[in-house]
């Protein structure tokens, strides 16, 4: 028997998880179906909004277009932890505990899924946008950071999803969170600048979200250009909410696998 | 340290308890001998499973040793899941994974290397019969063809031991009497030591060369299957009468000859105290009480007597209640 790497561990698992979302059109057509949906009726029944003093651009499509890669980042927080709570309900993860599996294979293996995931929402948002007539000033090296940045936001939200599993140990439970973590969006620069907020409480609410500058960055490469503060704002966030989120499934994982 | 017993298993003194709920299993002693087959058979709840649990090292002891394949549950567990397989209560695979994708991530994650993992996996899925249903989803698959599968993964790694807990409970005869094929061959052949456990006293009693009996997570028998029903000794007569309306009066007939078994609905049944001898009485009595009697048969002692005999009740659905505790202790539990 060869040495039981790491690589090889990660790989076999991020396979396992690839090829679970692929066969699972119910996890990727809503993910990337609503926040379609949702863009367009934003950005035909808000598009007036344009005619603000001081809206940043002239089409509301792209500025509403930051949306979707948020919102579909959210769609990954339930995929990830939901699978996990069905490997935790069905023994699947004794099965991978009697192995000489590490955790860190293990949650980054389940991660596996949501980097396809993220890749195919940004392809598909990016695309169906542009072909409504959105603008991407940063053109084809923008369109690359965007998916990459959508990449990273869809992984970070997973590993919420992987710690709510853990702890929980329940689907239901996982698929709980989604409306809670959909409020984050709603109470966030979602659908306007935050200079144009007008009610004080609101603003002060989207201007500590972390969703508003996620959705800065994204915002920043469509139609402001190269601004290295919002893309380091947004790139922060994410690693943070990796950072973060990776640390505490870890634990959860420690507790959840008591195997000596 | 790897002990003498570097193919079995041995148990001092194990418990586990449970946060807010009993002591699931409470004190056991065992020794399996390598290429043994161990019957562990206990009703639903008994302990079986929290026992394989610490024995895989999926869960740690409240209390007491084990070392299994030589070495401590505790102290060594990577060494002894590298030593050991399992089949755990529920098959547990991945419905939208195939077969062969199951095998493929198996052996891998048990450091087989790339070239032997085809082969591997190969040979096993034709062992036990799924060479044909290697490439379909395991969400279609039978509970006969999920178990068999289960089984393969569990021999992935070439293991010492095998656990195997409640391999064919929901199986119909035919995937039943497959699968216990296939396991005394693996005990006959490859010499790999089989902890079972089961609450299906025929399957103790067609494989294990020993069982151990659990009862609210104690040890309350062990021994060879002969020797357990030998050490009871007594026949079991049971009668249908011809007319149901006689059905108390022959349960009290019988009841002077021993005390009440498990019968059929439709009839009643005694534990001959006298042994087979007091049959010709037992007719004799029927036939003075004016009984007319559709069937008669006497039953020779069985495990379940046994069980009867060592608890004060019937195995059979002796573990529904007992089941719901431990399923409520094992919930609060955090794992």
């Amino acid at each position: 028997m060869s040495e039981h790497r790491l690589g090889t561990q990660v790989g076999q698992l991020a396979r396992r998880s690839v090829l679970r979302t692929m066969r699972q059109p119910a996890q990727i057509v809503p993910a990337l179906v609503f926040p379609m949906f949702l863009l367009a009726v934003n950005s035909g029944g808000l598009r007036d909004t344009t005619n603000l003093p001081g809206f940043p651009t002239g089409s509301y499509l792209t500025f509403a277009l930051a949306v979707p890669f948020v919102q579909g980042a959210l769609f990954s927080v339930m995929n990830s932890g939901t699978d996990l709570a069905r490997d935790i309900e069905t023994g699947f993860l004794d099965r991978l505990a009697l192995t000489p599996l590490r955790g860190a294979a293990l949650l980054s293996g389940l991660l596996a899924g949501a980097v396809l995931l993220g890749l195919v929402q940004a392809a598909t948002y990016l695309t169906v946008g542009l072909v409504a007539g959105a603008e991407l000033v940063t053109g084809v090296p923008g369109a690359l950071v965007i998916v990459a940045l959508s990449v990273s936001v869809t992984v970070a939200f997973g590993t919420i999803g992987l710690f709510a599993a853990l702890r929980t140990g329940s689907g239901e439970a996982v698929q709980s969170l989604f409306p809670v973590f959909f409020v984050f969006l709603f109470i966030s620069a979602m659908a306007l600048p935050l200079d144009l907020i007008q009610t004080d409480w609101f603003r002060q609410v989207a201007t500590l979200n972390p969703v508003t500058y996620l959705l800065e960055a994204f915002r920043s490469l469509l139609f402001e250009g190269w601004e290295p503060e919002a893309l380091a704002l947004g790139f922060g966030i994410a690693a943070a909410v990796l950072a973060v989120g990776m640390t505490a499934a870890s634990r959860a994982l420690k507790t959840r696998l008591v195997r000596t | 340290m790897s002990s003498p017993l570097a193919n079995g298993i041995e148990v001092e003194g194990l418990v586990r308890e449970f946060k807010n709920g009993p002591r699931a299993v409470d004190g056991i002693d065992l020794t399996v001998e390598p290429g043994e087959i161990y019957g562990f058979l206990g009703p639903n709840g008994a302990g079986k499973s929290t026992t394989v649990l610490m024995l895989t090292t999926l869960l740690p002891p409240t209390a007491g040793r084990a070392r299994v394949a030589g070495f401590d549950i505790v102290a060594d567990g990577p060494r002894v899941r590298a030593s050991i397989g399992a089949a755990l209560q529920e098959a547990a695979l991945d419905p939208l994974l195939t077969a062969r994708e199951h095998m493929r991530l198996q052996t891998a994650l048990h450091g087989i290397g790339k070239a032997e993992r085809r082969a591997r996996g190969q040979e096993l899925l034709e062992r036990v019969g799924l060479s044909e249903a290697a490439d379909r989803k395991v969400g279609g698959f039978s509970g006969g063809m999920k178990r068999r599968l289960d089984l393969a993964l569990a021999l992935a790694h070439r293991p010492r031991i095998l656990f195997l807990d409640e391999p064919t409970t929901g199986l119909d005869i035919q995937s039943r009497t497959a699968l216990w094929g296939e396991v005394a061959r693996l005990a006959a052949e490859e010499g790999v030591t089989v902890f079972l456990t089961t609450q299906y006293l025929e399957e103790a009693d067609a494989l294990a060369g020993r069982v151990g009996i659990i009862d609210h997570g104690h040890l309350v028998a062990e021994g060879t299957p002969a020797a357990l029903k030998a050490e009871i000794g007594r026949p079991t007569v049971e009668a249908v009468p011809r007319e149901q309306g006689d059905r108390e009066r022959l349960a009290a007939v019988l009841a002077r000859f021993g005390p009440n078994s498990g019968a059929s609905p439709r009839g009643a049944a005694a534990r001959l105290e006298g042994g087979e001898a007091q049959l010709a009485e037992v007719v004799r009595a029927l036939d003075s009480e004016g009984i007319a009697i559709e069937t008669l048969q006497l039953h020779a002692p069985s495990l379940d007597d046994v069980f009867l005999a060592k608890t004060g009740r019937s195995l059979e659905g002796a573990g529904a209640a007992e089941e719901e505790v431990e399923v409520a202790a094992e919930a609060v539990d955090a794992r």
